[in-house]
């Protein structure tokens, strides 16, 4: 068995449906974030695999801006839970809907 | 060889994975998560893309996972979440419902083509081999992509700042009577 471009599509496929369940199942805000980061994750294998595929430094080039992003993301996303805690002793996605009004 | 590093590396980036979202204490997704981090380093050594291996493991696993566990410990929310009360019912079957209605669209997709997936080789920025990844990645970096470079400092100055300004304490409320109204509803909850 030769591993091809289409096995690591494959793999990616299955790890952002794996990432969507999570941020769909969990309401630990943390662990959301987690999700989000798997769902990168399988993109950027995406990226990497295709751009090795058609010899395109793109790919890579493109996973180096979402490696930035993602930190950016993070800080601020774990910044707002803190300022919420701060507030609320429970973190709870579902808490949140006092935004509401 | 490349076969079974890919096969071991893929069951250790989707045992990972699924252990993030169902584990009860979050400091052991923070760690699962490590795990799946890892298995995409492999992937990216695989891949040739030796410096996107480097970045993986010191910014994900180093960094950011370290940044998820201090937030963990800092909030104490390290309690284990109940997984089996259901808050709102029927959000787990639809939410995997919708998960797998994602991986079967991309799979469809993946089937239609046939022989893999096309497009033109690169002409004018090609990938060179392992040894000389790091050096190829910085010049287009620093000359093409140069422009993108500087925004991505911007946006992580923007970033620094504003986790900065989120986690300051208020030194005086701004609408005082909201403020108070706020703090009922917090000590309403601690007593509960």
């Amino acid at each position: 068995m030769i591993i091809t471009t289409t096995w690591y599509l494959l793999l990616a496929a299955i790890l952002f449906s794996i990432g969507t369940t999570g941020l769909l199942v969990r309401r630990n805000p943390l662990i959301m974030f987690m999700c989000i980061e798997l769902m990168l994750n399988a993109v950027n294998i995406t990226f990497v695999s295709i751009g090795s595929h058609l010899n395109d430094l793109g790919g890579q080039l493109a996973v180096f801006f979402v490696l930035v992003v993602a930190a950016a993301e993070v800080v601020i996303g774990l910044a707002l839970v803190v300022a919420i805690m701060r507030r609320r002793s429970r973190t709870n996605a579902d808490d949140l809907k006092i935004l509401g009004g | 060889m490349e076969t079974v590093v890919f096969l071991i590396s893929a069951a250790v980036i989707l045992s990972g994975a699924l252990g993030v979202i169902f584990s009860k204490n979050p400091v052991h997704s923070a760690l699962f998560m490590v795990q799946t981090l890892f298995g995409v380093a492999v992937l990216f050594v695989l891949l040739e893309a030796t410096f996107l291996a480097a970045i993986q493991v010191i910014v994900y696993a180093g960094a950011i996972v370290i940044l998820f566990v201090f937030v963990i410990t800092l909030l104490g929310v390290d309690r284990a979440e109940d997984l089996k009360v259901e808050p709102i019912s029927g959000q787990r079957p639809l939410a995997v419902v919708i998960g797998a209605s994602i991986f079967g669209i991309i799979l469809t997709v993946l089937i239609l083509a046939v022989g893999g997936p096309t497009g033109e080789q690169a002409a004018n920025n090609p990938l060179g081999n392992a040894t000389d990844n790091t050096r190829i990645l910085g010049e287009a970096l620093f000359s093409t992509q140069v422009f993108s470079v500087e925004l991505t400092a911007l946006l992580l100055t923007v970033a620094v700042v504003g986790a900065v300004v989120l986690s300051t304490r208020p030194t005086k409320p701004l609408i005082s009577s909201l403020d108070e109204k706020q703090n009922e509803t917090v000590e309403e909850e601690g007593g509960e």
